[in-house]
């Protein structure tokens, strides 16, 4: 009778459990098949989005009305920040895709910079011909390659959970159709890839981060050393480690750890070798409670930097967060304020200390200007702001606009109702080389 | 625009009216105002509340009393300046506190009231007090009960602007800047509980969320790093969204598959701590204690041979960098 009861119990139990692994198991798969959906729809959209980028490149080269060419290309471009978008939801991070990637970012930038062009005025150059048919030829290329994959994963109905798991475990003995595909794809992208694109194309590059305009000479640990205790204002018994930097950074540079007596956190820092520049410092500290005002603290940093040689920068944003504030200085020559130099500080609003500094920005940018006359009067700029701006400042300043160049703009700050906008006009020929709404505080949300 | 004069003027009748029938009332006032520091673009706290209330009791600000110091408080704190001809220069100083308490009357526990309530008030001088709350959080900038108010504020604010670039000529030497102020602030007050402002400055681009989002990925991913670590994790992050070879925004970077370790193993939703956010702040706000790496990798824990081929950059804690 007992035994009987026994038996019952452990069935109804072994058929419980039994029923609840198989509810896992049908759970699991559910949710593994629905991360392989967004795989495969991602996957299947970037070859749809190739093969159209593909069409429509083909289809600009033949084009000769102007009317019809800036929307083709305005197309292209659209359709490459959809495919862009597409590979960042692969599992693709472990394989080298980058150089497919580039050239989307290639083909971007070459459709927009054209497209929106006025080419009525400025029509296609030779050469920007020549570069178009070159994208077409490799976007062709790419296209039946991808084409190639597809079809395979379509025919052996392979998986991308798959190749995942095969990424993670480095198991070579996998099925990498789809890693082998994907790698001649990436190998024919970068066959081309030592094609110039030309100067239309600085942006995607490495930009100018390498800090080649720099002037100096070049100096060793001991320097570097000297360069931080002055710039810190360090303590004689504070410990400095000297780092070179590795062989892949873009410039040579010396990394700093410094500990300080008393102090719990290290400081870091980097010095550019060429020169011994100061690029960035930080110094963690904890700000509690806020003594000093933002206005204070901005004149410590003001100060700071007249300290420090940098004597013509002017204070360009400031912001409070926490206990700190965070600020924007550029450079100012002859009334006219250069935003590509510029140099970042943090100052505690405990005691006014300087807690972090960068100057990557005005190092890469800075160097010596000729700064042109305006061939426009203010007067003349102000004509081509909307007229529903309300102007309230005004001065001269040199940006970078959309092709990477510096130009002379007149820089006017104005209010549309509630909305403050910066708005810069370039003060040779008039053009709006950057109109900007400025928002820089956010209401908090909290709990909702 | 006659009537806006008519408007105008009876605005400055009232002025010279508060000089001279309550002087006491505003010496009274003199003691608890403003403390001493001088109040610029950016700042935020309660002389903040204050100056933008302030401000508000005489139609010059418009916008929500928020306690940060964005541009529409730095226009109105010029156009004051203007109109009561001191240099404009939108930095309150002593002199223009000193006017401000003047001509205007601050009810702080009022304001500070409806900011611990998270409502959506104003605070007009010729409005009473109690019509210049809201329940409901559909409010517009002190609109419909206030109108009296915000029509002033209209003419006050739009008539010295040209005003306000004579002004800047000489006064724009260290003063005015990027940042800002606007847009969706009329959903400003919700529920705050204390007298904390009700917005927060936030580096150009990104909202809080994306600061949060990002502070979760760098807690998740480098918790156990130094300070230094956890500002090259974030800046990597930014690095990214610049770089061709990825997506172009924070969260298309952290949830690109098999990009971040802490997002594949869920680690990514513990909750940040204070540092993680800050170190992310830091990297927003320009700080790549990287040199422009793309990648980084722990050696001890790093499985694939293929991230040891790229070319590295620096060591910080245990994380190599490269680009």
């Amino acid at each position: 009778m007992l035994r009987t009861i026994l038996i019952c119990i452990l069935s109804i139990g072994i058929i419980g459990v039994g029923y609840w692994g198989y509810q896992e198991h049908k759970e699991k798969t559910a949710v593994l098949l629905q991360a392989e959906n967004n795989y495969q729809r991602a996957f299947h959209d970037l070859t749809y989005d190739m093969s159209l980028l593909n069409d429509k490149m083909g289809s600009t080269l033949a084009m000769s009305s102007r009317d019809q060419l800036s929307p083709a290309l305005t197309e292209v471009w659209r359709v490459t920040s959809e495919a862009h978008s597409n590979v960042g939801q692969l599992p693709l991070t472990l394989v080298p895709f980058n150089k497919t990637e580039e050239f989307l970012s290639n083909v971007s930038d070459f459709s927009y910079r054209v497209g929106v062009r006025d080419l009525d005025k400025k029509p296609l150059t030779d050469e920007e011909y020549g570069r178009l048919e070159e994208l077409y030829k490799q976007s062709t290329d790419i296209q039946q390659d991808l084409r190639q994959v597809q079809n395979l994963v379509l025919k052996d109905n392979l998986r991308w959970m798959d190749v995942e798991m095969a990424l993670a475990t480095n198991d070579s003995q996998a099925d990498n159709t789809i890693i082998d595909g994907l790698k001649t794809v990436e190998k024919r992208a970068g066959e081309y890839s030592e094609t110039d694109f030309g100067p239309t194309n600085a942006s995607s590059e490495e930009g100018n981060k390498n800090f080649s305009k720099l002037k100096g000479k070049e100096i060793d640990e001991n320097e570097a050393k000297k360069v931080a205790r002055s710039f810190l204002e360090l303590d004689k018994n504070a410990k400095i480690d000297v780092t070179k930097n590795g062989n892949g950074a873009n410039y040579k540079f010396y990394s700093l750890r410094i500990q300080e007596p008393g102090k719990e956190q290290e400081t870091n820092m980097d010095i550019t070798k060429k020169g011994g520049y100061p690029i960035w410092a930080i110094r963690h500290v904890d700000v509690d409670k806020q003594n000093i005002s933002l206005n204070k603290a901005m004149n410590k940093a003001m100060k700071f930097l007249k300290d420090q040689r940098f004597e013509s920068l002017v204070a360009s944003d400031s912001a409070q967060y926490d206990n700190v504030g965070v600020f924007t200085f550029v450079e100012e020559r002859q009334g006219v304020r250069i935003y590509p130099d510029a140099v970042k500080i943090k100052v505690s609003l405990g005691d006014g200390s300087i807690v972090g500094f960068s100057a990557a920005d005005f190092l890469a940018a800075h160097h010596d200007r000729e700064i042109p006359k305006p061939a426009l009067t203010a007067d003349e700029a102000k004509k081509k702001i909307n007229e529903n701006v309300l102007i309230q400042e005004e001065r001269l300043a040199i940006i970078q606009n959309d092709l990477g160049e510096e130009v002379l703009c007149y820089e006017f700050l104005g209010t549309i109702n509630k909305d403050t906008y910066r708005i810069f006009i370039n003060a040779e020929n008039g053009n709006e080389e950057e109109v900007k709404k400025m928002d820089n505080t956010e209401p908090i949300y909290n709990g909702v | 625009m006659i009537r806006f004069r008519k408007v105008r003027n009876i605005l400055f009748v009232l002025f010279i009216c508060q000089w001279v029938f309550i002087p006491t009332y505003s010496d009274k006032n003199v003691a608890k105002a403003f403390s001493n520091q001088v109040i610029q673009h950016g700042a935020v706290g309660n002389d903040v509340i204050e100056l933008q209330s302030r401000l508000q009791y005489v139609g010059f600000y418009t916008g929500p009393i928020d306690g940060v110091f964005g541009w529409r408080t730095y226009w109105a704190s010029r156009n004051f300046q203007y109109e009561f001809g001191m240099k404009v220069d939108g930095l309150v100083g002593p002199e223009m506190k000193r006017k401000l308490v003047a001509a205007t009357k601050y009810h702080e526990g009022y304001v500070k009231e409806q900011i611990r309530k998270g409502r959506d008030f104003s605070h007009y001088g010729n409005v009473p007090l109690d019509q210049q709350t809201k329940k409901g959080s559909s409010g517009s900038k002190g609109g419909g009960q206030a109108g009296g108010g915000s029509t002033k504020g209209g003419t006050s604010k739009g008539s010295p602007n040209n005003a306000g670039q004579k002004g800047s000529s000489g006064a724009n030497g260290n003063q005015s800047s990027p940042g800002g102020n606007q847009g969706t602030q009329q959903s400003a007050t919700k529920t705050g509980n204390s007298n904390k402002p009700q917005a927060a400055n936030v580096p150009d681009g990104y909202s809080q969320n994306d600061i949060n989002l990002m502070a979760n990925a760098v807690y998740g991913e480098a918790r156990g790093e130094p300070y230094i670590g956890q500002v090259a994790v974030a800046a990597v992050i930014i690095n990214r969204t610049e770089s061709p070879s990825f997506p172009d925004t924070p969260a298309g970077v952290i949830f690109e598959p098999g990009a971040f370790t802490a997002v594949a193993d869920g680690q990514i939703w513990l909750t940040p701590n204070a540092t993680a956010k800050n170190a992310v702040l830091d990297a927003l706000n320009g700080m790549d204690p990287t040199g422009n790496a793309e990648y980084y990798f722990n050696p001890d824990t790093a499985t694939s041979a293929w991230i040891w081929s790229r070319p590295q950059i620096k060591k910080i804690g245990k994380h190599i960098f490269c680009r």
